[in-house]
C-alpha cells in the first residue's frame, strides 16, 4: 500500500516536473526563434553603437599609444560650443529641409502627370524611364556628372548665357552664395524620382469610387485634390518625408565629391564635418561625439515615423 | 632493413624541411606603387632582390593609394601592419604616434649602412621612420604655343609670371594664365599651388623647432599677397574654391589655362590626352632678388619598416636593396621619377628631352616639402585653406587670415 502512494507520487512529482519544463519550454521557444536575430542585432547594431558612445567619452582613441582616459561629456561640450559644428549643422538643417519639400513637391507633380489618363501607356511608359534615370546613378557618378555641367566653362552656363539669363559665367560650385543652393540642387535631382514612384503606387491605390463621388458631389479638380488626393497619400507623404529628411541628414558622398564642404565651409554639413574629425584630423573621440548627436537627431525624427507607422496600422 | 631505411630518410627530411623553413623569411610590403607601374615591372625588381638574398621571399600588398592608406592606418591601429610598407611623408606622424613604425635609424645603425646616398630621410623626435625612394617633383608646366603666340619666354620670376599669366589670359576663349585648385575635398592645392612659391624662394613656414610660423612669418606674407594678386587680376581659372588637381590638369590638357604647377608623374597622361599639345617646364619662379636655390614641391613614394615584425635584419635588406644604385635605379626609371639615392641614375633622363630638363631643375634645387612629416598633414592644408579662401574674397584681411591659420595649426602641433 506504502509502495503504491509512493509510485503515485513520484509519477504525480514527474508529471509536475514536466509541465514545468513544457511551459518553461514554451515560453522560452519564442526568444530562441529570435535569437539569430538578437545575435546578428546586438553585433551590427547595439555593439557598434555602444562602442562608439564609450569613444566619444575618452580624450581620443586608435591612434592613441596610451590608454585613453575618460573625460566624461567634454566632448560633447567641445562640439556644441564650436561655431563650426553649429554652421555644419544649420547647413544641413536648410540642405534636408529644403531637399524633402522640394522632393515632395517635384515627386508628387511627376506622379500625377504619370497617372494622368490624358497620355497614352506608351507615353506614360517613356516619361516613367526618364523620370526615373536620376535615381539610377550611383552618388559618386551624379557628383562628377553635375561638376562637369556646372563647371564654370559646364554646360549649364553656356545655356544659360545663350538665353541671356545670366550676364556673366557663374561659379556654381565655388562662389559661397550658390554652392549650398547648387549642391541640394544636385541632391534633389538624384532622389525626387524615390517620391515620384512611391506617389504613383499610392495613386494608383486610391479608389476611383472616391473621386466618381466628389465629382457628383460637384468637387473641381483642385477640390478632389486637396480633399481625396492628399488625404489618401498623407500615409506616405509623412513617411517619405521623415524617412528622406534622415536619409538627407547623412548624404556623404554627394557634397564630399561636388565641394567637400566649401567654398569658406558654406557647404560643410554634418557628415563631412564627422568625415573630416576622423579621417583628416584622426580625432576619433570628436568624431565618435559627433556620430552621437547625428544618431540623436536620427532617433528623434524616427520616433516620428514609428508613431506614424503605428498610427497607420491602427 | 628497408623499414630502418625509411625512417632514417624521413627524419633527415623533417630536418632538412625544418632547417630550410627556419631559414626562410617571407616578408609582406604593402605599398601602391605595383598597379602603378608597368603590369610585372615591379614584381621583376622584387625577384632580383629574391636571387640576390637566398631565403627572403616577398609577398607583395598592392593597392590603389587611398586603400593602402586606409588599410595601414588599420593596421597600425591593430598591430598587423606589413613588415615592410610603401609610405606617403603625411601619413608618418599618425603612425608614429601610434609606435607602428620601427626607427630606421637603429637599423641602418646596426647594419652599418652610410647613410649619405640618401637623399632625404624623414625624420620625427632625431630618428629616422622613412626614406623616400621615388620622388616626383611639381615644376611649372608652361604650353608653349601660347606662350609664343604672346611673344613670351617661360617666367623666372614672380614678376614675369604675373605679366605672362595676364597677357595669356583671354576671357572670351576660355583661357586663364593660371590655375589654383584650392578645393577642400583634396586640399594638396596648399602644398603643390601655395606652398610651393614660398619653398621655391627659400622660405619656410615653419620655424626653427619645426612649430609653425605663420604670423610676422615676411617671406610667407608677401607670398600669400603675391597669390592674391594673381586672383585680383581675374588670371587665375574660375573654380579655382572647388577645383581638384586632376581638373588642373584637364584645363592645362585641353589649353583652357595657360600655366600650372604640377607633378612630373603627369607627363604620360598628359601626352597621351593631348598629343599636340607643345609644352615645357621650368623651375617655379622666385621672389625678385632671390638667386638662392629653389626648394621644389614633391611627393614621395617612402618607405618604412612596420615596428611589430619579427624580420627587422630582412625588412632592411629589402630597404637597402631599393635605396642602392642598382635596385633605385631601376625603380626609378620604371616609375619616371627621381631618385632616392643620389648616386642612382634613372635612364629615362637621357631618352627624353623633358625629363632632361626635369632632372637638371632637381639637380640645381633641392627637396622641399615641409608637410611631410607633419601631423595630421592634409588637416593642416585644409584648415590653411579654409581662411585662405576667405582672404583672396576679401573678407578678412592678410594679418587676420594668418592668424587664424596659425591657431588652427597651433592646436594640431598641440
Amino acid at each position: 500500500m506504502g509502495a503504491g502512494i509512493d509510485m503515485a507520487k513520484a509519477q504525480a512529482i514527474s508529471e509536475i516536473a514536466n509541465i514545468g519544463w513544457e511551459q518553461r519550454k514554451r515560453k522560452f521557444l519564442p526568444y530562441a526563434y529570435l535569437s539569430p536575430t538578437l545575435a546578428l542585432l546586438a553585433a551590427l547594431t547595439i555593439v557598434p553603437i555602444v562602442t562608439v558612445f564609450l569613444y566619444s567619452l575618452v580624450d581620443n582613441v586608435i591612434i592613441n599609444q596610451n590608454p585613453p582616459v575618460f573625460v566624461g561629456l567634454e566632448n560633447y561640450e567641445e562640439v556644441l560650443t564650436n561655431r563650426k559644428f553649429r554652421g555644419a549643422l544649420s547647413n544641413t538643417l536648410y540642405f534636408a529641409i529644403v531637399s524633402v519639400i522640394v522632393h515632395f513637391i517635384i515627386g508628387l507633380s511627376f506622379a500625377l502627370l504619370l497617372n494622368t489618363r490624358l497620355i497614352g501607356n506608351k507615353t506614360k511608359a517613356l516619361f516613367r524611364v526618364i523620370y526615373i534615370l536620376p535615381w539610377v546613378f550611383t552618388a559618386s557618378i551624379i557628383a562628377i556628372l553635375w561638376r562637369l555641367l556646372l563647371n564654370p566653362h559646364g554646360v549649364i552656363n553656356f545655356v544659360l548665357l545663350e538665353l541671356g539669363f545670366v550676364q556673366e559665367k557663374l561659379e556654381w560650385l565655388s562662389d559661397r552664395d550658390l554652392a549650398l543652393n547648387a549642391v541640394t540642387f544636385i541632391n534633389i535631382w538624384a532622389g525626387y524620382p524615390f517620391y515620384m514612384v512611391s506617389f504613383l503606387a499610392g495613386l494608383q491605390g486610391i479608389p476611383d469610387d472616391l473621386y466618381e463621388a466628389g465629382r457628383v458631389d460637384g468637387g473641381n479638380s483642385w477640390q478632389l485634390f486637396r480633399f481625396i488626393t492628399l488625404p489618401q497619400l498623407k500615409p506616405i507623404i509623412v513617411s517619405l518625408a521623415l524617412l528622406d529628411f534622415i536619409w538627407t541628414i547623412h548624404q556623404f558622398t554627394l557634397i564630399w565629391m561636388t565641394t567637400g564642404g566649401g567654398p569658406m565651409r558654406s557647404t560643410e554639413v554634418l557628415s563631412t564635418y564627422t568625415y573630416k574629425a576622423a579621417f583628416s584630423s584622426h580625432e576619433y573621440s570628436i568624431a565618435s561625439t559627433l556620430a552621437m548627436i547625428i544618431l540623436a537627431i536620427c532617433t528623434f525624427v524616427g520616433i516620428f515615423y514609428v508613431r506614424n507607422q503605428r498610427m497607420t496600422d491602427e | 632493413m628497408k623499414r630502418y631505411l625509411l625512417a632514417v630518410l624521413m627524419i633527415l627530411l623533417l630536418v632538412a624541411g625544418g632547417a630550410a623553413s627556419a631559414q626562410d623569411v617571407t616578408l609582406e610590403f604593402q605599398q601602391w606603387w605595383e598597379p602603378e607601374l608597368p603590369e610585372g615591372a615591379f614584381r621583376a625588381i622584387l625577384d632580383d632582390f629574391e636571387a640576390a638574398n637566398p631565403g627572403i621571399k616577398v609577398v607583395t600588398i598592392s593597392g590603389p593609394y587611398l586603400t593602402t592608406k586606409d588599410q595601414i592606418i588599420a593596421s597600425a591601429a591593430t598591430g598587423t601592419m606589413a613588415d615592410v610598407v610603401g609610405l606617403d611623408g603625411a601619413w608618418v606622424n599618425v603612425l608614429w604616434k601610434q609606435g607602428a613604425l620601427a626607427s630606421l635609424s637603429a637599423v641602418m645603425m646596426e647594419a652599418g649602412f652610410d647613410d649619405s646616398e640618401l637623399a632625404a630621410q624623414i625624420q620625427l623626435a632625431g630618428e629616422t621612420y622613412m626614406i623616400p625612394i621615388a620622388n616626383f617633383i611639381y615644376p611649372v608646366f608652361v604650353n608653349l604655343d601660347m606662350l609664343a603666340a604672346a611673344g613670351i619666354d617661360p617666367p623666372s620670376t614672380r614678376a614675369e609670371f604675373a605679366a605672362a599669366a595676364a597677357a595669356l589670359t583671354d576671357p572670351d576663349n576660355n583661357v586663364s594664365g593660371w590655375a589654383q585648385p584650392l578645393s577642400l575635398e583634396q586640399p594638396n592645392g596648399i602644398q603643390n599651388d601655395t606652398m610651393s612659391w614660398l619653398w621655391a624662394s627659400g622660405g619656410s613656414m615653419l620655424d626653427d623647432m619645426g612649430q609653425p610660423n605663420l604670423v610676422g612669418n615676411e617671406a610667407l606674407a608677401e607670398t600669400m599677397e603675391f597669390i592674391k594678386s594673381l586672383h585680383d587680376a581675374g588670371v587665375v581659372a574660375p573654380g579655382a574654391f572647388s577645383m581638384k588637381e586632376n581638373e588642373k590638369v584637364e584645363e592645362f590638357v585641353n589649353e583652357r589655362v595657360a600655366m600650372i604647377i604640377n607633378t612630373l608623374a603627369h607627363f604620360t597622361l598628359i601626352r597621351e590626352r593631348n598629343p599636340d599639345l607643345n609644352f615645357d617646364i621650368t623651375a617655379l619662379p622666385a621672389a625678385e632678388g632671390y638667386d638662392g636655390p629653389r626648394g621644389l614641391p614633391y611627393a614621395s613614394w617612402g618607405i618604412g619598416i612596420g615596428a611589430n615584425t619579427e624580420h627587422t635584419a630582412e625588412a632592411w635588406k629589402l630597404i637597402e636593396y631599393l635605396v642602392s644604385v642598382e635596385g633605385n635605379s631601376k625603380l626609378t626609371s620604371i616609375a619616371n621619377a627621381f631618385p632616392g639615392n643620389v648616386n642612382a641614375t634613372p635612364d629615362f633622363i637621357t631618352t627624353d628631352p623633358l625629363f632632361e630638363t626635369a632632372f637638371a631643375i632637381f639637380q640645381e634645387g633641392y627637396l622641399a616639402n615641409e608637410f611631410t612629416g607633419l601631423p595630421a598633414a592634409e588637416e593642416l592644408m585644409r584648415q590653411f585653406d579654409e581662411p585662405f579662401q576667405f582672404y583672396l574674397e576679401g573678407d578678412i584681411d592678410l594679418d587676420e587670415f594668418l592668424e587664424i591659420a596659425q591657431e588652427e595649426w597651433e592646436a594640431i602641433f598641440e
